[in-house]
C-alpha cells in the first residue's frame, strides 16, 4: 500500500528537482497524445525542444526565445508576488493588453511628432494601464471582498472586447485602407521598441524583465515587504499578528502585477507585435500563470521557466507547420506541465512510502 | 467476574527519536477509577491512544474482560465497551447536540428517539443537556458533557479520560467528579488521565505514574501527599519561581469600558471590560476557554481595534493603532496558538524571529532586512529559553509543541517590553520549562513591566499573579489581590457553574 507521510521539513533538492521531473513526464506523455495523433512522438519532441535551438533554422528561431521569452517573464515576476502571498490574479491577459493600449495610445496620439521623451513616455503610460485595470479586481476585493480570481479573469474578456473596438475604431490607422489595425509602431521612430543589439532579439522589454527579475529577487529575499509576502501566503494569521495590513498588501500585489503585465504590453505593441489589432494577444497572460509556478515562484526559476515556455511556444508553431499537429495539441501540451508539476509537487512536502497491509 | 477489567502488560511504542512508552505494565480492575499520572510528554496520551486503537503498539500484549485485545481501529475498542472523552472536542459548532451524537454512531436511530435517549442519559447520570442546542452555543462544560453522554450510550465498561477538567470551572468540576462517582459504583472502570494532583487525590482509587515514558511507580492517592506524587512524577523537586514583590508603580496599561465584536461567528465578544495593570504588577486572568480570551488579547495586539480611549499606554490612548505601532510603543503580545498564530510553520526560526522582532530588535534598515542580525536574535532566544533544536535554520513546525511555546514567549520577552500579554504562556511545557517561562515572566514585572497573564491553569495564576480577575462570557470578573483567594471565591469569579446545573433526580 502506498502511503503519504508528511514531511518535518519540506525538501529543498526535490523543490529544484520537482520541475525538470514535471518536464520529462511532459515529454513523455505529450510524446503519448502525439502519437495518438498519428505523429512519430521523438519526432514531434525533437522539433519543440531540440531543432528551435540547434536545427537547421536556429539562426531564426533562437532570437524568437527571448521575444516570447521576455513578456513571459515580465509578466509572471508580477503573478508571483501575488501567488506567494495567497492572491490570485489569474486576469494578467487583460492587464497586458490594457497596458498595450495605453502605452500605444499616447503613440497614436503624439503621431507624426518625433521626440526622445515619447517611448519613456508610452512606457509609463503602459505600466499605468496595466496597473489601473488590475486595481479594479484589487479594490473590489479589498472593499467588498469580492473574489479576485473570478473579477480578474472576467476583465480579460472586457479588455478583449475593448481592444477589438479600438482596432477597429478610434485607434483605427486612417491610411490602412479600411484594413482594421493601427499605425504600426515600427515605422515611427520615437515609438519603436527596437532591438537594442541587432538580430539577437534583444529589446528593451527583455532588458525590463532581466532587471525585474533581479529587483523581485532582492525584495522577496532582502526587504520587509517580501518577507511580509511570503508570512501572509504560508500563514495569514500570524502575518496579522505580525502587523500586515492585507489590504495594503492586496493592492501592493495586484497593482504590481498589473503594472508589470501593462509594461509587457506596451513592449510587445511598440516592437515584435507592432500595432493593435483583434488578434494582438496571444495568451502570454495565462501561459505566464504556468511560467510563475514552473519557475517554483522564485525570480531566477521564473527567468528559466520562462525561457522553456518559449521554447514550446516556438517549437509548437514549428511542429504545427512542419510536421501539422494541431494548434490545440501544443495548448494541451503546456497545460500538463503545469498540470504534472502540481502533482510532482506534493513531493517536497510529503514523502511515499510503501507500507505493508496491517493484518486486521 | 473475578480478576482485572483490563490487563497492560508490557507495553511499547517508539517514534522515530522518542520512545513514548517503554515497557508499560498495569492493571485496572472492575469499578475502579485508575489515575494515569505525569508530565506532559510522559507517554500518557500515547498510551491512551493504544488502548483506543488508535495507535497500534510495537511490543506488549492487553488483556480485556479474560480475552486477548489488540484493537487496530477506534470502532473496535468501542465494540469491545472501551469509550473516550478526548481532551479536544470533536463537534461541529453548526450541528445540534443529537445531531454531532448520531454523527458518532454506526446505526443511529431515528433523531425523536435518539434526543429522548439523550435527555434521559443525561439526567440520570447528573449532566442535564438539551438534545436541540447548537453546539456552538454551549460552553466549554456543557460540550463536554456532550462528549460523556455519547460515551455513555454506548454503555462502556471502561472510560477513558483526557485531562477532562482542564476547561471546567472548580464547580463544574464537583459535578463532573459526581457522575464519575456514580458511573464507578455502577461497575464503570474509569482511566483518569491528569497532572492535577489535588483531583487524584479525591478522586481516584490507584495511580500509575509515568515519566519519560516508563512506569516510575504506583500508589493509592488518598494515602500519599499531592508533594510525594509530584515528586515521582518529576523526578526530583520542583523549583518554585521566586518572586520578589516590588511597590507597584504607576498605571501601564489601562482598559476602558472596552467592548469589541467577535470577528468569528462562534466566538465572544468582549463587553465592558475595564482594568489597570502597573507597573511591576502581574495580573492573572482565569477563565474556561471559550470567554473571551483570544478575543481579548487581539483587542490587546492590535488584531482588533477599537475607538482610541478604550484601550491606553501609558498615558496614550491606541485603541485604533494597529499591531505594529502598539508594539513598537512597547505593548508586546503572546497569543495561545502557537502554529499559524504566534508563528509561522513552514518558515525558520530566524524568520519567525523577524515576525515581532523585527522593528525593537533592529534587524531592519529602511525596510531592508538584516538577516545576520536576525539570526543572532534567534540564537539567543534558544540560548536564553533552552529552545531545543538544531538551529535557528529550522522550521517551527518541525520543532515539539513545548520547545516552540519556549520560543515564542521568549521572542516577546527578550524585546524589553513595557506591557507583556501572553494567554496560556506554559500550554503544552513540561513542568521545568514551565517554571523557566514564568520565573522569566516575573523577572520582567521586577525591572518594572506591567504582565497581564491569561490562562486557563489556575495553579499557573496563583503562583504568578499578584491581582486575580477572571473572564466569563466576555466579560470580566472584579478584580482582587491573588493572596487569599479561595478555590470557592476563584469558581464564583469565573462564572460559578455557567448556570449549569445538578440534576436532581
Amino acid at each position: 500500500m502506498l502511503r503519504l507521510e508528511k514531511r518535518p521539513q519540506p525538501s529543498r533538492t526535490l523543490s529544484y528537482v520537482t520541475p525538470v521531473l514535471a518536464v520529462l513526464i511532459t515529454m513523455v506523455a505529450g510524446g503519448l497524445l502525439f502519437a495518438l495523433l498519428g505523429k512519430d512522438p521523438v519526432a514531434a519532441i525533437r522539433t519543440i525542444f531540440w531543432d528551435p535551438l540547434f536545427g537547421e533554422f536556429s539562426f531564426y528561431y533562437r532570437p524568437q526565445l527571448l521575444v516570447k521569452g521576455g513578456p513571459l517573464i515580465l509578466i509572471a515576476l508580477g503573478l508571483s508576488l501575488g501567488f506567494r502571498a495567497g492572491i490570485w490574479n489569474i486576469g494578467a491577459e487583460g492587464q497586458y493588453i490594457m497596458g498595450a493600449i495605453t502605452g500605444a495610445g499616447v503613440a497614436l496620439a503624439l503621431y507624426p511628432l518625433e521626440a526622445w521623451w515619447i517611448f519613456p513616455a508610452m512606457i509609463i503610460a503602459g505600466a499605468l494601464g496595466g496597473w489601473a485595470w488590475a486595481m479594479i479586481p484589487a479594490l473590489l476585493k479589498v472593499r467588498f471582498g469580492t473574489n479576485e480570481i473570478l473579477v480578474s479573469l472576467m476583465l480579460v474578456y472586457v479588455a478583449e472586447q475593448f481592444l477589438a473596438s479600438m482596432a477597429l475604431g478610434l485607434m483605427k490607422n486612417p491610411e490602412g485602407f479600411g484594413f482594421p489595425g493601427s499605425r504600426n509602431l515600427q515605422q515611427y521612430a520615437s515609438a519603436h521598441n527596437a532591438e537594442i543589439i541587432a538580430d539577437t532579439g534583444m529589446h528593451w522589454g527583455v532588458a525590463a524583465a532581466f532587471i525585474a527579475a533581479i529587483m523581485a529577487y532582492v525584495m522577496m529575499n532582502r526587504h520587509i515587504l517580501g518577507y511580509q509576502i511570503r508570512l501572509t501566503g504560508e500563514a495569514p494569521r500570524a502575518a496579522r499578528f505580525s502587523g500586515v495590513k492585507p489590504a495594503r498588501l492586496v493592492l501592493f500585489c495586484m497593482g504590481t502585477a498589473g503594472a508589470l503585465a501593462g509594461l509587457a504590453g506596451v513592449f510587445e505593441v511598440s516592437g515584435p507585435s507592432g500595432q493593435i489589432s483583434t488578434g494582438f494577444n496571444v495568451g502570454y497572460g495565462f501561459t505566464a500563470i504556468i511560467v510563475a509556478f514552473l519557475g517554483r515562484l522564485h525570480p531566477f526559476g521564473i527567468v528559466l521557466a520562462g525561457l522553456l515556455m518559449a521554447l514550446t511556444y516556438i517549437g509548437g508553431e514549428a511542429a504545427q507547420s512542419t510536421m501539422q499537429l494541431p494548434g490545440a495539441a501544443i495548448q494541451v501540451f503546456q497545460g500538463m506541465l503545469l498540470f504534472f508539476l502540481l502533482a510532482v509537487d506534493m513531493l517536497t512536502n510529503y514523502r511515499v512510502r510503501f507500507v505493508a497491509r496491517e493484518a486486521v | 467476574m473475578t480478576g482485572p477489567l483490563l490487563s497492560i502488560r508490557g507495553l511499547t511504542k517508539a517514534y522515530p527519536g522518542v520512545v513514548a512508552n517503554d515497557d508499560v505494565s498495569f492493571d485496572i480492575q472492575p469499578g475502579e477509577v485508575h489515575a494515569l499520572l505525569g508530565e506532559n510528554g510522559a507517554g500518557k496520551s500515547t498510551l491512551v491512544k493504544m488502548i483506543y486503537g488508535l495507535v497500534k503498539p510495537d511490543q506488549g500484549e492487553m488483556v480485556l474482560g479474560g480475552s486477548a485485545y489488540a484493537p487496530g481501529q477506534p470502532q473496535e475498542a468501542r465494540a469491545r465497551g472501551v469509550a473516550m472523552v478526548f481532551q479536544h472536542f470533536s463537534l461541529f459548532d453548526a450541528l445540534n447536540v443529537a445531531e454531532n451524537v448520531a454523527l458518532g454512531m454506526a446505526e443511529p436511530p431515528k433523531t425523536n428517539e435518539l434526543a429522548e435517549r439523550i435527555r434521559t442519559v443525561s439526567e440520570q447520570y447528573g449532566l442535564p443537556l438539551d438534545p436541540w442546542k447548537l453546539v456552538g452555543d454551549l460552553s466549554a462544560g456543557e460540550r463536554q458533557r456532550v462528549e460523556i453522554v455519547r460515551c455513555l450510550l454506548q454503555d462502556p465498561k471502561l472510560l477513558i479520560m483526557d485531562e477532562p477538567t482542564s476547561v471546567l470551572t472548580p464547580q463544574e468540576v464537583e459535578i463532573l467528579f459526581a457522575t464519575l462517582r456514580k458511573l464507578k459504583d455502577e461497575g464503570t472502570s474509569i482511566l483518569y488521565i491528569s497532572h492535577k494532583l489535588e483531583e487524584i487525590r479525591s478522586l481516584c482509587d490507584e495511580a500509575t505514574i509515568l515519566r519519560l515514558g516508563r512506569k516510575v511507580g504506583t500508589c493509592t492517592p488518598r494515602e500519599v501527599t499531592a508533594a510525594q506524587m509530584a515528586e515521582m512524577m518529576v523526578g526530583s523537586e520542583l523549583h518554585r519561581p521566586e518572586r520578589t514583590p516590588a511597590a507597584p508603580g504607576a498605571v501601564r496599561l489601562a482598559l476602558n469600558d472596552l467592548s469589541v465584536a467577535s470577528p468569528g461567528q462562534f466566538g465572544t465578544s468582549l463587553k465592558n471590560i475595564t482594568l489597570e495593570v502597573r507597573a511591576g504588577e502581574v495580573l492573572g486572568l482565569a477563565g474556561v476557554a471559550g470567554n473571551g480570551q483570544d478575543e481579548l488579547l487581539a483587542a490587546l495586539s492590535g488584531e482588533l481595534t477599537c475607538k482610541a480611549g478604550m484601550v491606553v499606554l501609558d498615558g496614550r490612548e491606541i485603541g485604533t493603532a494597529g499591531p505594529g505601532q502598539r508594539r513598537s510603543l512597547g505593548l508586546l503580545t503572546a497569543p495561545e496558538e502557537r502554529l499559524g498564530h504566534a508563528a509561522a510553520p513552514d518558515m525558520s526560526l530566524t524568520e519567525n524571529a523577524l515576525l515581532t522582532g523585527a522593528e525593537r530588535e533592529g534587524l531592519m534598515a529602511n525596510g531592508f532586512l538584516k538577516w545576520s542580525k536576525a539570526r543572532d536574535f534567534a540564537a539567543r532566544i534558544i540560548e536564553r529559553f533552552d529552545v531545543r533544536t538544531p538551529g535557528t535554520e529550522t522550521a517551527a513546525r518541525a520543532l515539539s509543541g513545548g520547545n516552540l511555546q519556549k520560543f515564542v514567549i521568549g521572542r516577546e520577552v527578550m524585546q524589553r517590553p513595557e506591557v507583556l500579554v501572553v494567554n496560556q504562556p506554559t500550554w503544552g511545557v513540561d513542568a521545568a520549562a514551565a517554571a523557566t517561562i514564568r520565573q522569566a515572566l516575573l523577572d520582567l514585572a521586577a525591572g518594572g513591566t506591567a504582565v497581564v497573564v491569561i490562562s486557563q491553569d489556575l495553579d499557573e495564576l496563583m503562583e504568578v499573579s499578584d491581582n486575580f480577575g477572571a473572564l466569563n462570557e466576555g466579560r470580566l470578573s472584579e478584580i482582587l489581590p491573588a493572596t487569599g483567594l479561595t478555590m470557592e471565591q476563584i469558581g464564583l469569579m469565573m462564572g460559578g457553574a455557567h448556570g449549569m446545573e445538578v440534576a436532581h433526580v
